[in-house]
């Protein structure tokens, strides 16, 4: 059973998140170890199994990078490994804002400077969803690949955001 | 949806013949006992009507130990055999106790063990048996007030706890003879208490400041569903810290050195104490020392002084708080209230400092010290089977990112922090070297990058991998979390399929081999026969099997399974009986293995019956289905 037959959920890249996040829920009402608490040891294990399997499944479905890729491999496209040609104007934007990133602290005003590379960041990332989003309701062999391309540009953008965050915790600290 | 019903027809507990269970917040400074009555939850008091335990053993030359304000009593006349604040050596080795750059009054002693043991009057104690003194005492009190044996219980744990102090917790659970329901993570514990009387909804805040640990949790709450968006903490600052940054201060006025005697430090620590909660309401108190040679040192100590003495230590605390918006990617205005837990909330800087970084007001109105055992109490009482409608449910994560030793010194990270549990991931690794036919796994907890900067849980070793070139080998690694936030670790050789014996060498914590002995030595001291314990332990579980498998053949015994497969497990199930009626532990014990593999199929189809009733009523949904983002 896939993830997406787990949650009852057509295997699409769009997706209703609050529905998403009810079945969830409902899935763990059904499968939490603590609904078992006075089952055999044996469905107490399996319980802890099943209840692990929504997990994993609730947080790739909920990850808009995680969905696309489960959506490409369920396709049998590996992708996320680099690979294919890089969009020149991206990599050169990408080139910029780490840049910027290292620079941060020699700004006047760290804090700012760090807000405006996360927006950016984060607008960036945005457009990327909604090319996948695009791509995969294409469902031809030539937007998948092109899928492919943007998953890669979504963990290069999650990658800074992810510095960004931890460039802010040391900002703070 | 009610998947199952747990308790037997005929044996269910009738609503004034409920299965006894109570709710346990084992706390640094002071611990608690709560139940569920007829009329709702409430602590127990002992029989002086007091319901706080202090978290205090004193231990005696041939006497049972003083557990709680007996034991308190002791604590400045006889510092080296009083021991307080256990809680904060849970699960350490002595170099993280050693090196906590608080001067203790006691005696550790390193032996063979990983965990230290203090040297008492009474003997030689770890952490784990001091813990179980106080949860004795709790369940002599609950056991008392509730007349009857209790059946289980939900002991709470700082969120922040990482796996060996969750693990020592139990640990000591066992040896206080307690069957542990469930470890429950303290702000969880108050959002439920909190919450369901309240019938709250949306995202709330619970920043727990207790005597020892310091936790913030940010949950979503949603029609009984409790979960968890992240958790951060610090499992080493509290108020005892507060305590001692007025001590110092004393000592500064006082002109008392830093040679000063155990005596002395904690008629210290007594008075800061004091001042703080004196503090919390007056603007400024009067100080008085007894001094080592004789004389008192009188003083005052007025609110403001003392705020700039602890703002630092708060200011802390706001670090975790920064984390888990980040982490939960929600802004401190998406935050509907902010409820605050801990005696140390108390002083009005925190409720001041915390109101500021949240941008609103605290919640009060609710008690800080009760909240987390009746959180507890509540989970307890459902998981007891004594609520069998009750749709509440507690969706909790790791507090921790876990991962293991790579080469280099480096750890790979298999479970991120902040992930919902029960987790299971697997990541594959492979061989460092030609015809490598070993590897040593070291799993570790923490967020840094270096392996010196994480913990260590433990080390195991997967043999008998076949010799291959390097690199060729895939190693499949297994971490599992369960619902307490335990971590089990297995391994396994794919191209050949050889399984890791599993020998975990907890790095902090005790092996089995130890418990065994603790058991017998703590039930040797209580005058209890070990075998006759151990065959009650049998009888338990074996009432608990027959009785869920019994639930589980009247639901689906129908539907499941053909004549023989019945059979086969009622066969197994009369025999189970027969040797519950018996006097063999063993044999109870071999019993209800066979008895467990007979009915395998059985629980599996159970659950795979069970996705199909989760699912059902969706399927239209799905053709009709809105097509929107």
């Amino acid at each position: 059973m896939n993830h997406f037959e787990l949650f009852g959920l057509p295997p699409r890249f769009d997706l209703d998140p609050a529905l998403l996040g009810e079945r969830y829920r409902e899935l763990q009402r059904a499968f939490h170890p603590d609904r078992f608490a006075g089952a055999t040891p044996q469905e107490r294990r399996l319980s802890v199994q099943r209840a692990a399997q929504v997990n994993l499944a609730y947080h790739t479905l909920r990850d808009p990078l995680e969905r696309a890729r489960y959506l490409l491999e369920l396709h049998g496209i590996r992708s996320g490994e680099g690979g294919g040609q890089m969009d020149q104007e991206f990599l050169m934007q990408q080139m910029e804002m780490r840049e910027a990133l290292a620079d941060v602290r020699n700004r006047p005003d760290p804090a700012a400077a760090l807000a405006q590379i996360a927006s950016e960041a984060k607008r960036m990332r945005n457009a990327v969803v909604q090319q996948l989003s695009r791509q995969f309701g294409e469902d031809s062999e030539r937007s998948l690949a092109a899928a492919s391309q943007s998953v890669n540009k979504l963990m290069f953008l999650n990658k800074i955001l992810q510095e960004v965050d931890e460039t802010e915790e040391e900002l703070s600290s | 949806m009610t998947l199952l019903q747990i308790s037997e027809p005929g044996r269910s507990p009738e609503p004034h013949q409920r299965r006894l269970a109570a709710g346990i917040d084992l706390g640094t400074t002071n611990s608690l006992v709560a139940t569920v009555r007829s009329g709702g939850p409430v602590t127990l008091p002992d029989s002086a009507g007091h319901h706080l335990l202090p978290s205090v053993v004193h231990y005696r030359k041939g006497a049972p130990p003083l557990v709680g304000e007996e034991a308190r009593r002791h604590l400045a006349t006889d510092p080296q055999n009083t021991i307080s604040s256990i809680k904060r050596m849970m699960g350490k080795g002595s170099a993280d106790i050693t090196g906590s750059g608080q001067r203790l009054p006691y005696r550790l002693v390193e032996g063979d063990s990983a965990v230290p043991r203090l040297h008492t009057a009474g003997g030689e104690f770890s952490a784990v048996e001091i813990s179980a003194e106080i949860l004795r005492a709790l369940r002599r009190r609950a056991e008392q007030s509730l007349g009857g044996e209790l059946y289980g219980v939900v002991i709470t744990v700082p969120a922040y706890f990482d796996d060996a102090q969750r693990q020592a917790t139990r640990d000591a659970a066992r040896l206080a003879g307690l069957n542990v329901l469930r470890l429950l993570n303290e702000p969880t514990a108050a959002a439920v208490a909190y919450g369901l009387e309240q019938g709250a909804e949306g995202i709330y805040v619970v920043y727990d400041l207790g005597g020892g640990t310091f936790d913030v949790s940010l949950l979503r709450l949603s029609r009984g569903v409790f979960e968890v968006l992240a958790t951060a903490g610090d499992t080493a600052l509290g108020g005892d810290d507060m305590d001692l940054l007025v001590a110092r201060w004393i000592m500064r006025q006082a002109g008392i050195g830093d040679d000063a005697g155990h005596h002395q430090l904690r008629r210290l620590l007594a008075a800061a104490r004091g001042a703080k909660e004196g503090l919390t309401t007056a603007g400024s108190v009067s100080l008085e020392v007894e001094l080592e040679g004789g004389g008192r040192w009188r003083g005052q100590l007025s609110r403001s002084r003392f705020e700039q003495l602890v703002e630092p230590l708060i200011k802390k605390t706001l670090a975790p708080c920064r984390r888990v918006l980040r982490d939960a990617s929600v802004a401190a205005d998406q935050v509907r209230e902010v409820i605050l837990v801990g005696g140390s909330t108390r002083a009005p800087l925190v409720q001041r400092l915390v109101g500021e970084f949240f941008g609103k007001e605290p919640l009060d109105g609710v008690d800080p010290d009760r909240v987390v055992a009746i959180g507890a109490a509540i989970q307890a009482d459902i998981l007891a089977g004594n609520k069998p409608d009750q749709e509440m449910l507690l969706l909790d994560v790791t507090p921790l990112s876990l991962g293991l030793e790579t080469m280099g010194g480096l750890v790979e990270k298999v479970i991120p922090r902040n992930t919902p549990i029960p987790v299971s991931r697997a990541q594959e690794f492979t061989t460092y070297r030609d015809g490598q036919t070993a590897m040593a796994i070291h799993v570790l907890q923490g967020e840094r990058e270096l392996v010196s900067d994480c913990r260590s849980l433990g080390r195991f070793e997967l043999r008998g991998i076949p010799p291959m070139v390097a690199g060729a080998a895939r190693i499949r690694v297994t971490f599992q979390v369960d619902a307490d936030g335990l971590l089990s670790v297995s391994a396994r050789e794919e191209t050949k399929g050889v399984e890791a014996s599993i020998q975990v060498k907890p790095s902090y914590g005790l092996t089995d081999s130890e418990i065994e002995q603790m058991l017998k030595d703590s039930l040797a001291h209580a005058s209890e026969d070990v075998a006759a314990r151990t065959l009650r332990e049998q009888q338990v579980e074996a009432d608990r099997v027959l009785e869920a498998l019994k639930t589980a053949l009247d639901e689906d015994g129908e539907s499941l399974l053909d004549s023989g497969e019945r059979t086969a497990i009622e066969e197994a199930m009369e025999e189970l009986r027969g040797a519950r009626e018996g006097s063999d532990a063993r044999e109870i014990k071999r019993a209800i293995k066979r008895l467990e593999q007979r009915s395998q199929a059985f629980a599996a189809r159970r659950m795979d019956a069970g996705i199909k009733r989760a699912l059902q009523g969706h399927a239209l949904e799905e053709v009709a289905g809105p097509a929107g983002r």
